[in-house]
């Protein structure tokens, strides 16, 4: 049993071999992680690893010794006892003793993970089907993140885009989380409709998001980098596309980072104040069509089935466009409101290209400062 | 229920079977209905198993190429369904039909009647579980562990699917209820508690965990129905509800669960072990009380499953704790069975190839186990291919492989014939490497970083996964061997025709092995005067 | 099957009904024991559902917590909602008044509903609203805005290690509910 095995791992090893050309950067272990906490966490993970494996060798070499020496066709006689209270005792008390060697640097490193004072910021994230949403509590930054759009075409059904073609295929997003090294950072979690789960591998944990609960979790990156996850709780049909990347930068490049956040925020609330032509809202339209409705009303409008209703005739994109607004605005069924999600201008774009693409053509189109005066409710600016 | 409660008529003492397809609707013969439900098993084994190819098929390569994402899910949600309620569980209670009144030596099951109407409400309750595939919004596909808020937004289906998990909760139920009054009142005068072959010691503490945990599942669905249709708010948080509420009422269903179908393989492996060393059975009270240990382990472990959910760091600590412990009787299992074969005098035929990949791969999944016992360990684990192939090694070369062994085991005793060992030794073999295959590299994307329930995944985890879907179809066409078999066996041409004891001094081991072969339509109507005893 | 068998079958089938009968029951008995576990623990940080008595407490002025306050809505509600702080130093045993303004962004009348949550969930216990909008379900008219306070006082019993604690609020959309009912 041994030997095939042996020769298997061989065969598949020798098959890999071939195909490495292409894929020389995967792995066979739990990674290291870049915090304090995720390095801990591997060294248990190796401690426990080995104890399993040391216990794995005695057992099964006893079992296989046993197979080989205490087999009739060799002639061995069975022997016929059938209990020994030392022996018992004894393999009753060693893993009792293993055990707890294991429970007290888990009991540690438990306490190490739960320690949530003393953090210098708070970032609120949101899951939600199916992207995620970063508020920085501290200076009102706050945007959406989702998978990115190339990784987003590869994935469709049958798209004839080979993902090996795709740079970081579907562990990319449009806008990744930014973060300072060397600062304690607070993370609060919670859902805007199922539960989601916010999984960094290289920060050590995953946390889940709960709708109407919050959650925390803290990290300390130690060392620059973009660090990628994905969603691990199960939330429906996109749960595999909604990834997560986090740069982590130096407090200076962070400030810098901030800073250009800031001054873009003030810029798309004026480019709301002016006149847009069709063709302008148009084009931008698409990209947000593809971003943001693409993944249920389809690339090409057509939908699916009747929960995702299509969009090419589609009476309500083809009827009154404040009727339009109404439903994009504020959601309907499955479909998300997307006035807290979209800019006035992004809300504006994708109104005039479903109107006027995707196999419609009616011909009208609004400009972004009607939406904005629809939406003025929300402020500008978070104070 | 009450209405079944009442039997005690036993008619078909004089004759034998009815003639033709009524015999296998009305029939009340344990023989028959354990049967019944090995075939049905079989059949939803495979049903499931194309599901799992359908799933294999998809992740063989980056991107989609075969189905979208919701079906995906939905292929994910009812392969565990199917194989939990559909293929294991009735396995086991069907070798229970068959064998626990024959090793205990009993005329029949305690109430025949009810045991008809078992099997009929959990074949009427698949078949409902399968019909929500064809319905408008598909078939559920928030995970077989249907967490609100998620399955909320199931299609029609939602209301069918609670209704058929009522129907084999209410099945399984009534097996329980039979199984448990069979071993209690119907035992031979001679056949003492501590005489009781290991199987049955096992189905005894299953069919009590069975009844404690299959209606907290029955009212966790139904809560989650009156949520969804009748205003009701236990796992809606703007009610004042709490969708981790269900997460806590699940596992305290589903970890006992888990044991139900790892209990009676421990029987069965128990069972086997010793005819082939030809030895008894090292340390049979201690294999009783690790068993009763599990049982009363696995109901305070239950939020193990939950460990990333945001518990205060004390029942984190705690759920760890008692995980852990658990690791004490399994160990116990283990070194039992190995001390078993030590200085036994062994023979491989098919069943103890099985039991042997059983022990070691089971022992596998046990160290795995171990390590995500370890809540700071889970953080990472939790929810990835790790976890996947963890529940799979004790599930698939655990559970399925005793299945497989219990088959070969009894086969020639019930059908009079024995199988072809030639072709059962190729299953075996294919099957003990092809599993590997599949399930080991699971643990490399786990740990890489690969999450559970994706239908497509980044470029980095693409060779394992090719390697795991191989595997998978090696595994699935090589279970066509099994069924060839067991037809040839039980059609019985060209076969060697089986010896009374089948097995060499088997019937120092158990009771049903002093039967002629193949068994009589009615066996022990007067109980046995003599008691195997060689395990004591 | 002897008469005095099918007795004892029965005896032992309605014990076994009556343990399935009872885990049932036992199903639905664990949720209120989840919310007393809740209360007792701080699972998902739930605090007071009623309003507490307003208690004196001796005022610490030597320990200074940051409370910070984040608002959600639950599957995008069609509501305006923030708090007027994001966030405020306090003084554990002193009592503190913050608004909230929610606004109904639709021309129909609406019910919500806010839930509150606390993290860490283990300071629960120690937050205490004398005055919360989120008792109750609130009722707006077409397009209504309005101020809500929150009164609340942080038990001086604090465990020491607690410095900073995040109280959410998630409105949630209950018309369609009421509407059922």
């Amino acid at each position: 049993m041994k030997k095939t095995k042996q020769l298997l791992a061989y065969l598949i090893l020798m098959a890999l071999g071939l195909r490495s050309a292409y894929a020389s950067d995967y792995t066979l272990n739990l990674m290291k992680g870049v915090t304090k906490v995720s390095n801990d966490i591997y060294d248990l993970h190796m401690l426990v690893l080995w104890i399993c494996v040391f216990i794995g060798i005695a057992v099964f070499g006893t079992m296989f010794y046993s197979i080989y020496h205490h087999r009739k066709s060799k002639g061995h006689k069975a022997e016929q006892f059938h209990e020994n209270t030392t022996i018992e005792i004894l393999w009753t008390i060693i893993p009792t003793l293993i055990l707890i060697g294991m429970a007290i640097p888990a009991t540690q490193t438990m306490l190490e993970m739960e320690d949530v004072k003393d953090s210098d910021m708070s970032i609120k994230i949101t899951g939600w089907q199916w992207k995620w949403e970063y508020e920085y509590m501290s200076n009102g930054i706050h945007f959406f993140s989702s998978l990115d759009e190339k990784s987003n075409q590869a994935r469709q059904l049958n798209s004839g885009i080979n993902p090996r073609s795709v740079p970081h295929y579907l562990l990319n997003v449009d806008n990744p989380l930014v973060i300072p090294i060397n600062t304690k950072i607070r993370f609060l979690f919670t859902a805007a409709d199922v539960n989601h789960a916010w999984w960094v591998p290289e920060l050590g944990w995953k946390k889940d998001a709960i709708p109407g609960f919050i959650n925390e979790s803290w990290t300390y990156v130690e060392k620059p980098g973009t660090y990628r996850g994905q969603c691990a709780e199960l939330c429906g049909k996109d749960h595999g596309f909604m990834p997560i990347v986090i740069i982590a930068m130096e407090q200076v490049d962070y400030n810098v980072w901030v800073e250009e956040q800031l001054v873009s925020a003030k810029a798309a609330a004026n480019s709301a104040n002016k006149e847009w032509s069709q063709e302008e809202l148009f084009a931008k339209g698409e990209t947000i069509y593809a971003n943001s409705c693409a993944s249920c009303h389809m690339n090409d409008g057509a939908g699916m089935g009747a929960t995702f209703p299509a969009i090419t005739n589609s009476p309500i994109v083809t009827g009154d466009i404040d009727g339009q607004i109404k439903i994009v605005m504020n959601g309907q069924g499955m479909m998300p409101a997307f006035g807290t999600m979209l800019s006035a201008v992004d809300f504006a774009a994708v109104i005039t290209y479903t109107r006027n693409g995707l196999g419609n053509s009616v011909g009208d189109f609004v400009q972004p400062s009607k939406i904005k005066s629809l939406l003025s409710a929300v402020p500008e600016d978070d104070d | 229920m009450s209405a079944v409660a009442v039997e005690n008529e036993h008619t078909h003492d004089a004759h034998g079977a009815e003639k033709g397809f009524l015999r296998w609707i009305v029939t009340t013969n344990h023989k028959d209905i354990g049967t019944m439900y090995l075939v049905f098993a079989l059949i939803m084994f495979f049903v499931g198993g194309t599901m799992a190819l359908i799933i294999r098929a998809e992740l063989f390569e980056p991107g989609m190429q075969f189905v979208d994402p919701q079906f995906f899910n939905s292929m994910t949600t009812m392969h565990a369904l199917v194989m939990v309620f559909g293929a294991v569980m009735p396995g086991f209670v069907g070798f229970a039909n068959w064998m626990i009144p024959m090793m205990i030596g009993a005329p029949d099951m305690a109430l025949p009647r009810m045991n008809n109407m078992s099997f009929w409400m959990l074949v009427a309750g698949m078949l409902l579980m399968a019909s929500t595939l064809f319905m408008e919004g598909g078939a559920p596909a928030a995970g077989w562990t249907f967490y609100p808020p998620l399955v909320l937004q199931t299609g029609n289906a939602l209301p069918f699917a609670v209704f058929a998990v009522h129907l084999l909760g209410i099945s399984s139920i009534m097996g329980a209820i039979n199984i448990i009054a069979t071993i209690l009142n119907m035992r031979a005068p001679k056949m003492t508690m501590m005489k009781m072959p290991l199987f049955v010691w096992t189905w005894l503490i299953t069919g009590f965990l069975l009844i404690a945990i299959m209606p907290v599942f029955a009212g966790a669905v139904t809560m989650l129905l009156t949520d969804r249709f009748f205003d009701t708010s236990f796992f809606d948080a703007a009610g004042g509800g709490d969708p981790v509420l269900y997460q806590h009422i699940f596992w305290f269903f589903g970890h006992p669960e888990v044991y139900v179908m790892i209990l009676p393989t421990f029987g069965i492996a128990s069972t086997i072990i010793p005819v082939f060393a030809r030895k008894p059975l090292f340390g049979y009270s201690s294999m009783v009380y690790a068993t009763i240990a599990i049982a009363f382990l696995s109901f305070i472990v239950w939020a193990h499953h939950m460990f990333t959910v945001g518990m205060p760091i004390a029942g984190e600590l705690f759920f760890m704790y008692t995980t852990m412990l658990i690791a004490i009787p399994t160990g116990v299992k283990v070194f039992n069975w190995t001390a078993t074969m030590w200085k036994g005098s062994m023979t491989f035929e098919t069943p103890m190839l099985f039991s042997i990949a059983f022990v070691v791969l089971f022992t596998m999944g046990g160290f795995t186990g171990v390590m995500m016992s370890l809540a700071p360990l889970d953080f990472q684990y939790h929810d990835t291919y790790f976890i996947v192939a963890h529940f799979h090694y004790t599930l698939v070369p655990a559970s399925v492989f005793i299945l497989m062994a219990g088959g070969y085991f009894w086969l020639p005793k019930w059908t009079g014939n024995m199988y072809d060992e030639k072709l059962a030794t190729l299953h075996f073999w294919l099957s003990a490497i092809s599993v590997n295959i599949l399930f080991f590299p699971q643990h490399f994307l786990g740990l890489a970083g690969m999450p559970r329930r994706i239908p497509d995944y980044a470029v980095q985890f693409a060779d394992w996964n090719m390697v795991s879907s191989i595997g998978a179809f090696i595994f699935g066409f090589s279970q066509l061997i099994f069924v060839y078999v067991v037809i040839k066996t039980i059609r019985g041409k060209n076969c060697e025709k089986a010896t009374d004891e089948v097995w060499e001094d088997a019937h120092k081991h158990g009771l049903e092995w002093t039967l002629s072969s193949p068994v009589p339509y009615h066996t022990f109507a007067t109980p046995p005067e003599k008691i195997p005893t060689e395990h004591l | 099957m002897s008469d005095n068998l099918a007795e004892k079958n029965k005896r032992l089938v309605r014990k076994l009904v009556i343990i399935v009968l009872l885990m049932f029951g036992f199903g639905y008995a664990l949720v209120p024991i989840y919310d007393v576990f809740c209360d007792i623990t701080g699972i998902n940080g739930k605090t007071n559902k009623t309003a507490a008595n307003e208690i004196v407490y001796k005022i610490d002025k030597n320990r200074e917590i940051t409370v910070e306050f984040m608002t959600a809505l639950n599957e995008s509600a069609p509501i305006l909602f923030k708090s007027e702080l994001k966030q405020i130093k306090v003084h554990p045993g002193q009592y503190y008044t913050v608004n909230f303004y929610a606004e109904n962004k639709t021309n129909k009348p609406m019910v919500a509903q806010a839930i509150p949550s606390i993290s860490p969930g283990l300071t629960a216990e120690y937050f205490i609203k004398t005055e919360c909008f989120c008792f109750l379900e609130q009722t707006f008219k077409a397009n209504e805005g309005r101020t809500m306070p929150v009164r609340f006082v942080i038990d001086p019993a604090l465990p020491d290690k607690y410095r900073r604690i995040t109280l959410a609020y998630t409105f949630f959309d209950n018309t369609e509910k009421s509407v059922k009912k």
